[in-house]
């Protein structure tokens, strides 16, 4: 009987070919596809469902790859993202509208994103609205994006499908968003220029860290503590490699040539590759195996030869402190990591004298960043040096932590950027790299790494869980007499960038607003919990939450209307900061707030409206408004840190730029390019473009803090203007005559009726190829913040105000956000639609921390027991662009990335509040903590 | 020992008798550990008598292998729509495409969407082996968490929901911590059957709240009779609901749990009155 048997070799069409596999059993059909058919536009980002990352059309309908069966194919018809574009009109309408409307950010859903609207799009011939779109697309994740152009795109694929059914021969290009002139001498500058890099993110041809590997390779898999705190004896490693066939290689502590310890600050350098005796989080890593990918992959983890004795852990700020606690480093004499303040004045006198004082205490928790692409990558030694392919955002701090890891001279090591699959300040620090290292240095062989959701979501860092007391005074004319603040930071168990929270945080918690005097103290603790890192705002939407409710105490107490007093005290040109630094330009809050005044009016009085209605037909719906402000300094805090930025002309006319400011979705490769062209003075698509890679690409820091556009947008400026300078030296012409690379080697410098030919083919070449050559570095302009705090932190900040209205059903506790107004100052936008782009995402990432996003080791390690915004969950965003140009940035452009974020939370907690009169504290405002509040005040 | 896909029932009751049964597979892949994966599968995805709706004289016959999306796209009597409602908040459609009605109830998840509206459906379940056939009543097949009385042999091979005749109608609600995606903190499926505007009979059944989804017999008891246009001057009461047993999970609190299965258990009712 045929069907009775084992199932041994299957048959089915992917993408129109027949091809034929013999799985294992039990193997997963998205394994099957990428493995052994190499459909690397199947991405994996959760193993399980949750994010819809590798949805593909079985017979027509979209399934998870990732839950089928590989034996399920047999006989039927798959297509994924590469097979649709090839033989569907419809998939290549979709890809032009994503690419378009730039609802590809970091790329990793796009696939998933697609394959879903395609099933759409073939199912429906009219044109689809909203909620169409919304419910195809609930099973895909996107964490970078907030949905709003990716449901934007499928709209307008259906729309243009229509039209073009309708009636072929109309000129569509009318309807579209305006592209810039792709020839002839423009300022690149203020277009939205879609992502150069966008092509390869909507074909899935785009190669993150696990699409790649190298002939021969062998795979590594991480062995992890499964206490958050545990001493550990390994067994007989010897015996177990010989007793286990495929595994060549084991690696612990013992394995590591230089020191066993990385971190990102220099005197916090404290976290071990392995640990050596005793583990300090769970996930944590002790050991590793590599061998061959089938053994590896399938390797049951219990086999392992460890002993674990699970010891008391530090969990939470309340076991941390105090004279009884557990040291979670017995080097230390307490669990304080370190401790910053920034103070000014005679804040408590000041506060006395106040006639209205708000104070509270707030609570956050670990936030998961949560990206869609799990950390991964390969390694090999190639011409006797160490090289790495895999996602970072810092590839030069890569390269350094290695380099003392491995006792190797840094210019052994090349790290190769990835494409980075999200990473929202978490892949700044290392993850899979010194494995990966290690193992091909001990195995002699190429090896990849890929984690595992769970793993991802253990062993990496966190937003740190903030404990705040604030109390803030202000006079009866709304004016605010002084501000203190005391925040502790739980930083887990290793420092990562704690330090930066600490120092970041006091010179941000007065919100962007003028405050004379002023304290603010913060500390960081250590925990049995995973190290908290970077994660978008660096403590500062943690600290933003308590000021901006206290100032919606404050608005409500002295009855005066919540926007108008934040304009009140928001701080102007001329006014000092906290730190006592005074910008005569540039201080773009106030036009924020006022540019929302229109937007607020409106929303409040339909929030009445519908509030009486409801009131008076016995609805549980409220609905209510919240608005809040932010600021972020760019850059490092009062550190150099400064961008490098290269470009050459080759004889042969091929203007190039090396661009190492890693793309990680948020739109470097595209502003950076931007600025160069217009400072150089040619279109942007003139410029060819070498990204990041420490051989090619000159250290242009890390991307985060905001900087890139501000720190190496002002070196890509003034190499751009270097390299015109060296083209002008040749011809007699005025600075303003315009350059055209001609294809015959040759460049023609124009001005009016005068023309020059430079024959670039007849001069002489530099090592690097270029007969023309400019290498530029900037380095924002800072001073050291004295023992108060007091000096210059940062060159430059960027402001944000944002609004939202919510929806609260006071029976359920459940909150829906409606709508949000986001004003934010980025002094120039270089490329408007790139801007939307993180004004959208951070909101949406900002909504999550707000309503959902609460990490709890052991119980939330995978994407369905910790939620992020589905597409349901955002709502529309009507972003303002304001443009207060700024003195430091390349045509006064400003930051962004994190400004995004920073007033999302607060101002959806005001929103709560308002609608039903709850004052959440502790966030996230689960249905369960809202109702909580909810009835408190009935209790009150 | 491998891989085994039947394509008839027959062949699949032989086979059934050793291994791990799998259909739709988005049950057993999430919980899948790396070296533990079973070494004799037996995939029922393909057996072509479990994966059919039929109307049969007494009611319905739901394959056990039917998919949550056919489910939601098959005409059926209005008093499926809570199953409908509940089929269509299951994952997305993704996992509705994949994930069959038997899977659901085998995994016997407390918080399985499926369950309750099949409780308040008063369903059977058809459980066949190679030699016998018998049914369960929903209710008594789940036992407890992740706990069934399927023995090993036998497969689920359909749910039989009897057929109301009165006028009826049925509603799902269901509360989680987002919009789509999202595993129940707490749901509701109702069903009523209406005569001479009274309640004739009506079965409340609510998931997430205690280690198996039960039905609520106190508040049917007392909503049996009542006066439609008068319901909402019934009022429901913490006794309605002490067969619950709720738990704080990282999901919601036992407190808010018990706060909450009043409202949504009004709303399910208020929107299960059938019309006309």
């Amino acid at each position: 009987m045929d069907d009775r048997g084992p199932c041994q070799k299957i048959e089915f069409s992917l993408n129109g070919q027949n091809v034929r596999i013999e799985p294992q059993t039990g193997e997963r059909l998205s394994a099957s596809l990428r493995d052994r058919l190499h459909a690397k536009d199947i991405k994996i980002g959760c193993d399980a469902g949750d994010c819809g990352a590798c949805t593909i059309l079985l017979d027509g309908h979209p399934v998870c790859s990732c839950l089928t069966m590989a034996q399920q194919a047999q006989h039927r018809r798959i297509e994924t993202l590469s097979g649709l574009l090839q033989h569907d009109p419809k998939a290549k309408q979709l890809a032009k509208s994503f690419h378009d409307c730039g609802a590809a950010q970091c790329g990793i859903c796009t696939p998933g994103m697609m394959v879903s609207a395609l099933a759409l799009l073939r199912r429906h011939h009219q044109s689809l609205d909203r909620q169409m779109v919304e419910e195809a697309l609930a099973g895909v994740l996107c964490r970078c994006t907030g949905y709003q152009k990716i449901t934007q795109a499928v709209l307008l694929a259906s729309d243009e499908e229509k039209e073009e059914f309708a009636k072929p021969t109309t000129d569509i290009e009318g309807k579209k968003r305006t592209s810039p002139s792709t020839n002839g001498h423009i300022t690149e500058i203020g277009q939205s220029v879609p992502r150069l890099d966008g092509e390869a993110k909507i074909s899935g041809t785009e190669v993150y860290g696990a699409d790649m590997v190298y002939p021969d390779w062998f795979s590594v898999l991480v062995i992890r503590s499964p206490y958050p705190r545990a001493g550990f004896e390994l067994g007989d490693l010897e015996d177990f490699l010989h007793h286990n066939d495929g595994i060549e290689a084991v690696l612990t502590a013992r394995d590591i040539p230089g020191e066993n310890r990385f971190g990102v600050i220099p005197d916090f350098i404290d976290q071990p590759v392995f640990a050596e005796t005793e583990t300090r989080f769970r996930g944590e890593a002790i050991a590793a195996i590599v061998g061959r990918a089938n053994i590896v992959s399938n390797f049951d983890i219990d086999l392992f030869p460890v002993t674990w004795k699970p010891l008391d852990a530090v969990q939470g700020f309340g076991s941390a402190l105090g004279i009884q606690a557990q040291l979670v480093h017995a080097y230390l004499t307490d669990n304080e990591m370190c401790h910053g303040i920034v103070q000014r004045g005679d804040p408590e006198g000041a506060i006395e004298r106040a006639e209205m004082i708000a104070e509270g205490e707030f609570q956050t928790s670990f936030v998961e960043h949560a990206y869609i692409e799990p950390e991964a990558g390969c390694a090999r030694i190639k011409d006797g040096r160490l090289e790495i392919f895999s996602g970072t955002q810092a590839p030069v701090m890569n390269q350094e932590s290695l380099a003392r890891i491995l006792a190797m001279d840094i210019s052994d090591i090349r790290i190769v950027p990835a494409a980075v699959g999200g990473g929202f300040g978490s892949k700044l620090d290392l993850s899979v790299q010194p494995f990966l290292a290690l193992a091909t240095l001990k195995s002699g062989r190429p090896v990849q790494l890929v984690y595992s959701r769970t793993e991802s979501m253990q062993s990496t860092t966190k937003r740190h869980p903030a404990q705040i007391k604030m109390r803030i005074g202000a006079m009866s004319d709304g004016k605010i007499a002084g501000l203190t603040y005391d925040g502790t930071f739980d930083t887990g168990a290793y420092a990562s960038w704690g330090p930066t929270v600490v120092n970041r945080v006091p010179v941000h918690a007065s919100g962007p607003y003028f405050v004379r005097d002023y304290r603010a103290k913060t500390r960081a603790v250590y925990t049995h919990c995973p190290p908290a890192g970077a994660f978008r705002g660096f403590g500062v939407p943690q600290s933003t939450i308590a000021q901006e409710t206290l100032f919606e105490d404050l608005a409500l107490s002295l009855n005066m209307d919540r926007l108008e007093f934040r304009i009140k005290n928001a701080l102007k040109n001329g006014e000092s900061t906290v730190c006592g630094q005074v910008f005569q330009r540039g201080v773009g809050i106030r036009d924020c707030l006022q540019s929302l005044a229109p937007a607020w009016r409106e929303a409040n009085r339909q929030v009445s409206q519908f509030n009486d209605g409801a009131i008076a037909a016995g609805l549980s719906l409220r609905h209510g408004t919240g608005v809040a402000g932010g600021w972020y300094g760019c850059g490092n805090t009062s550190l150099p840190n400064p961008s490098t930025i290269k470009a050459g002309i080759t004889s042969a006319g091929t203007v190039v730029l090396h661009q190492g400011a890693v793309d990680i979705g948020q739109g470097s490769n595209t502003i950076i390019a931007q600025i160069f062209a217009t400072a150089f003075g040619i279109s942007i698509d003139q410029v060819s473009l070498v990204s990041g890679d420490t051989d090619t690409t000159p250290d242009a820091g890390k991307t985060s803090a905001s900087r890139q556009t501000f720190v190496t947008g002002n070196a890509a400026k003034i190499c751009g203007e270097s390299l015109r300078l060296q083209v002008m030296r040749h011809c007699n012409l005025s600075p303003e005559a315009m350059i055209k690379p001609l294809p015959n080697g040759t460049l023609l410098i124009q001005e009016r009726s005068d023309e020059f030919v430079l024959e670039l083919h007849q001069m002489p070449v530099n090592e690097d190829g270029y007969v023309l050559f400019a290498e530029e570095s900037y380095d924002p302009p800072t001073k050291p913040l004295d023992e108060n705090g007091q000096g210059i932190p940062y060159a430059q900040y960027g402001f944000a105000a944002q609004m939202c209205e919510v929806e609260v059903d006071i029976q359920l506790g459940t909150v829906r956000v409606l709508q949000f107004t986001a004003a934010h100052d980025v002094g120039k936008a270089i490329n408007p639609l790139l801007v939307e782009g993180q004004i959208e995402g951070g909101i949406a990432q900002g909504l999550g921390m707000a309503l959902m996003e609460e990490y709890v080791p052991g119980r939330t390690e995978n994407l369905h027991d910790y939620l992020v915004p589905t597409i349901g969950d955002v709502p529309p965003v009507r972003s303002i662009i304001v443009e207060v140009a700024d003195d430091c940035g390349p045509f006064g452009a400003k930051g962004l990335g994190e400004h995004a974020l920073i007033p999302t939370a607060p101002s959806i907690l005001n929103a709560i509040r308002n609608a039903c009169g709850a004052r959440l504290t502790h966030i996230p405002a689960t249905p369960s903590r809202v109702l909580e509040a909810i009835h408190a005040l009935r209790h009150d | 020992m491998g891989y085994f896909a039947p394509e008839t029932l027959h062949d699949a009751l032989i086979l059934a008798t050793e291994g791990k049964v799998v259909s739709g597979g988005t049950d057993f892949f999430p919980s899948l550990k790396a070296g533990k994966t079973p070494q004799r599968i037996i995939d029922v995805s393909r057996v072509r008598e479990i994966c059919e709706i039929t109307e049969t004289p007494h009611g319905w016959r739901l394959g056990a292998g039917v998919s949550w999306s056919t489910i939601i796209r098959q005409p059926l009597p209005a008093y499926f729509d809570c199953l409908k409602e509940s089929a269509a908040t299951i994952g997305a459609a993704q996992i509705q495409n994949a994930a069959t009605i038997g899977g659901n109830i085998c995994n016997a998840s407390p918080a399985a969407d499926g369950v309750p509206p099949l409780l308040a459906l008063d369903a059977k379940i058809e459980l066949q082996s190679i030699d016998s056939t018998r049914m369960i009543p929903i209710g008594e097949f789940i036992y407890g968490s992740r706990k069934t009385k399927i023995n090993q042999g036998e497969l689920v091979t359909a749910i039989l929901v009897p057929r109301i005749t009165s006028n009826s109608g049925s509603s799902f609600v269901k509360l989680g911590s987002r919009k789509y995606l999202v595993i129940s903190i707490a749901m509701v499926a109702a069903v009523i059957q209406a005569s001479d505007g009274k309640i004739q009979d009506i079965r409340i059944a609510i998931g997430a709240c205690s280690e198996v989804a039960i039905r609520m017999s106190q508040l049917e008891s007392d909503l049996r009779g009542i006066e439609i246009s008068r319901i909402d001057q019934f009022s429901l009461t913490k006794k309605h609901f002490t067969e619950l047993s709720p738990i704080d999970d990282i999901r919601g609190s036992a407190a808010y749990r018990r706060n909450v299965v009043k409202e949504i258990s009004l709303r399910a009712i208020r929107r299960a009155i059938p019309h006309g």
